[in-house]
């Protein structure tokens, strides 16, 4: 006789693509946040899936921060053609041309809290009244208590002490003229998960996440790759490293990992021994206990 | 195959859920060493001069600044046996709607007692609203048994008490330990403190609980969410019909009906993406065709013509109230039932239930956040339902507010 219970990633898989369907039935203009990262990309599949054989009925939105690794517009374009999705970009660059965003200065500046306005703004242009991303609650602790549909008030601001209760799996996407949702269909999921569902689907991802050579330095405890973008201070010299990344976000401040893991297996292997957060590796949460809260409540993804 | 279990669990600052739940996850190394920087630091802030495990579960900063869950909060954690998503929730009466949305989707409810004070009025909350959500399984933690010098009669006592209160539950899977989630006993490891218990450890109950037939695997239903139209030069012709099983097995040819049309057809493929899968059960998201071109769209119902859900305009509900403003009589709302949003309107109050004696308090006209009553909601078209005790699913509704659009209430029909 057969087991009529499912695995935990096909659980999870499930759950995923309930909400998928549930955000282009609900609303209006959905559209999906791709960063290029695992997650998001973990996210494009899953959309596929829960429409085959039709196309991906909402297009990926881009908030490009101009600091790109190179591997991840390459992986972009591929992917775009791959499942035949719209594919529309919000540029960071374009904000501070326009006076919207002011640059960062100084040796850790960073593009990545500039994303807010950028985002906020794609979002108004193309009156997208859901954005879709692959946040997970086990990433950071403001993200444990986010809900799958979460409610943006017509300034896209958070609002945690004041959250929809979500009960069962019934989602409430009712809301009113300028306001939208953030959704995040893979919120139980954690990062074994992810890489799990990679392997189990032979999903394709960014080169960045397979061990390579790359001219590092390294700064307070994280590796940096050189680029345009990374002020060197007189002290640091770059040399050649064998690493990979774990996850993939504004170039100048997404930190590596020395490995020699070059196989989805060897990732996964890596990952369970693992000792520190993947966003352990991010700059920009180490800038206070509280960052991620304070910038997800301005609209942060 | 790895399962995924979920839990719940509920509790006040000194009961020691947090640490338990930092234990969980410190034994089942599954605190990473920068968040256990990051809670050493900030214990080191506070002045305390121990790692104060609960700052790795208090998400919010007003909740750390107040010392206190506000939220349900998710955690993770995985064996090689199972991974599970621990619904970590506040315990006190005023967060009632809390534990209620965590523990309607958990497998088992964790429920902690003190060992020096018994069973106390949150026991009792706790493993009402836990046969009220229908959790299939509880495991009652007796606590801080290094206190009692781990006294066998003590947990005893404890465990005697407990099934004498909850014979009037509807809780059908009770196991028992005692432990110590300061002192690590009987957690993750077996404790050496108390040769006298035989039974299993927190983690192997959590590892081997039998979760199978949480699902029901019977009464078959599939709320529709989405019609797949791709309508392309190689699939002109393809209507699919997207959703979530939520009970029973669903296998191509099967006779089926859709309610509320009450038209019949036969399955002619299930699939999951580019497979084709021979049956689908709860809770797979599929697409089904069909062998008939019939009108099927969102909030459509599909069961067996000789299995299918009642499908009426009054509903009796198990009603938790979860808004900050009142509720009077005759108010209307949304409803939403599965995939299904009408109108309706709160007709009658039968009674409200006091969660910590469980008597009915009768002549009601308003309820108050965090109150749970039976009452009678009129809806402007028929729901097809199955009670709650059937299907937590197609048993389950929210209410939404017409003007603030905010969830308001979590319903269980009776």
């Amino acid at each position: 006789m057969s087991q009529y219970y499912l695995s935990h990633l096909k659980e999870l898989e499930s759950e995923a693509i309930f909400v998928i369907r549930e955000v282009v039935a609900q609303f209006e203009k959905p559209a999906l946040l791709f960063s290029g990262g695992k997650d998001s990309i973990v996210l494009a599949y899953l959309s596929r899936k829960a429409f085959y054989p039709a196309r991906i009925p909402f297009p990926l939105v881009h908030i490009d921060t101009g600091h790109n690794f190179p591997e991840t517009i390459e992986y972009r374009d591929w992917l775009v053609n791959e499942l035949g999705v719209k594919l529309i970009v919000g540029s960071v660059q374009e904000s501070i041309d326009k006076g919207r965003a002011k640059e960062e200065t100084g040796y850790n500046a960073s593009r990545n809290s500039l994303q807010t306005v950028t985002l906020l703004d794609t979002i108004e242009q193309y009156k997208f009244d859901a954005a879709m991303g692959g946040a997970r609650r086990d990433e950071e602790k403001a993200r444990a208590k986010e809900r799958f549909f979460s409610h943006r008030d017509e300034f896209g601001q958070w609002d945690p002490k004041n959250q929809r209760p979500e009960l069962w799996n019934l989602f409430n996407g009712r809301k009113h003229q300028g306001e939208h949702f953030r959704v995040f269909p893979i919120s139980n999921w954690t990062e074994m998960d992810v890489w799990q569902y990679i392997q189990s689907e032979r999903i394709p991802i960014p080169k960045l996440y397979y061990a390579h050579q790359r001219e590092v330095i390294e700064r307070d405890g994280a590796i940096l790759s050189t680029s345009p973008w990374l002020k060197l201070k007189p002290t640091e010299i770059p040399s050649v490293r064998t690493v990979r990344f774990r996850t993939c976000g504004d170039m100048p401040i997404t930190g590596a990992v020395e490995s020699t893991a070059d196989t989805i297996e060897k990732i996964i292997e890596e990952v369970a021994a693992s000792r520190k957060t993947e966003r352990g590796t991010r700059a920009d949460d180490k800038r206070s206990e509280t960052a991620m809260e304070d910038r997800k409540k301005s609209g942060y993804f | 195959m790895n399962q995924l279990l979920r839990f719940t669990t509920a509790g006040s600052v000194d009961d020691g859920k947090s640490t338990l739940i930092g234990r969980l996850l410190y034994d089942s190394k599954s605190i990473f060493e920068d968040q256990l920087e990051a809670v050493e630091a900030s214990s080191a802030k506070k002045g305390f001069d121990y790692v104060d495990l609960s700052l790795l579960t208090d998400g919010l900063k007003s909740e750390r600044e107040q010392g206190i869950t506000i939220d349900v909060a998710y955690r993770y954690f995985a064996t090689p046996k199972r991974k599970f998503i621990i619904a970590d929730t506040p315990g006190h009466i005023q967060y009632t709607r809390n534990m209620v949305t965590g523990a309607s989707t958990a497998n088992l409810a964790l429920i902690l007692i003190d060992a020096r004070k018994g069973l106390v009025e949150q026991t009792y909350r706790h493993s009402f609203i836990a046969s009220l959500l229908k959790i299939p399984h509880v495991i009652v933690c007796i606590n801080k048994m290094d206190l009692v010098e781990y006294q066998e009669e003590v947990f005893e006592k404890i465990v005697d008490d407990y099934k004498a209160f909850s014979s009037k539950l509807e809780i059908h899977d009770i196991q028992f330990v005692p432990i110590s989630a300061l002192a690590g006993d009987n957690v993750v490891n077996r404790s050496e403190n108390m040769d006298w218990y035989q039974g299993a450890t927190l983690l192997h109950m959590l590892e081997t609980v039998h979760i199978e037939s949480d699902h029901n695997h019977i009464d078959s239903r599939f709320p529709v969410q989405y019609v797949v139209r791709p309508q392309t030069q190689s699939h002109q012709d393809f209507r699919g019909y997207a959703g979530r099983i939520s009970g029973g097995i669903f296998r191509a040819g099967d006779d089926i009906l859709v309610l509320p049309s009450g038209f019949t057809s036969k399955i002619k493929s299930i699939q999951i993406g580019e497979e084709v899968i021979d049956q689908a059960f709860a809770p797979m998201s599929v697409t089904m065709t069909l062998e008939d071109e019939i009108d099927i769209s969102r909030g459509d119902i599909i069961a067996k013509p000789n299995n299918h859900p009642q499908s009426e305009q009054d509903v009796d509900v198990m009603l938790c109230w979860m808004n900050q403003r009142p509720v009077n009589l005759n108010t209307k709302f949304f409803v939403r039932h599965t995939t299904k949003e009408v109108k309706g309107v709160l007709k009658e109050i039968q009674y409200k239930l006091d969660i910590n004696s469980l008597q009915r308090v009768e002549n009601v006209d308003q309820l108050t956040m965090n109150e749970i009553a039976r009452v009678k909601i009129r809806t402007a078209q028929p729901l097809a339902f199955d009670s709650y005790r059937k299907n937590r699913i197609t048993g389950s509704i929210i209410l939404v507010d017409e003007g603030t659009n905010e969830t308001v209430a979590a319903g269980m029909i009776v």
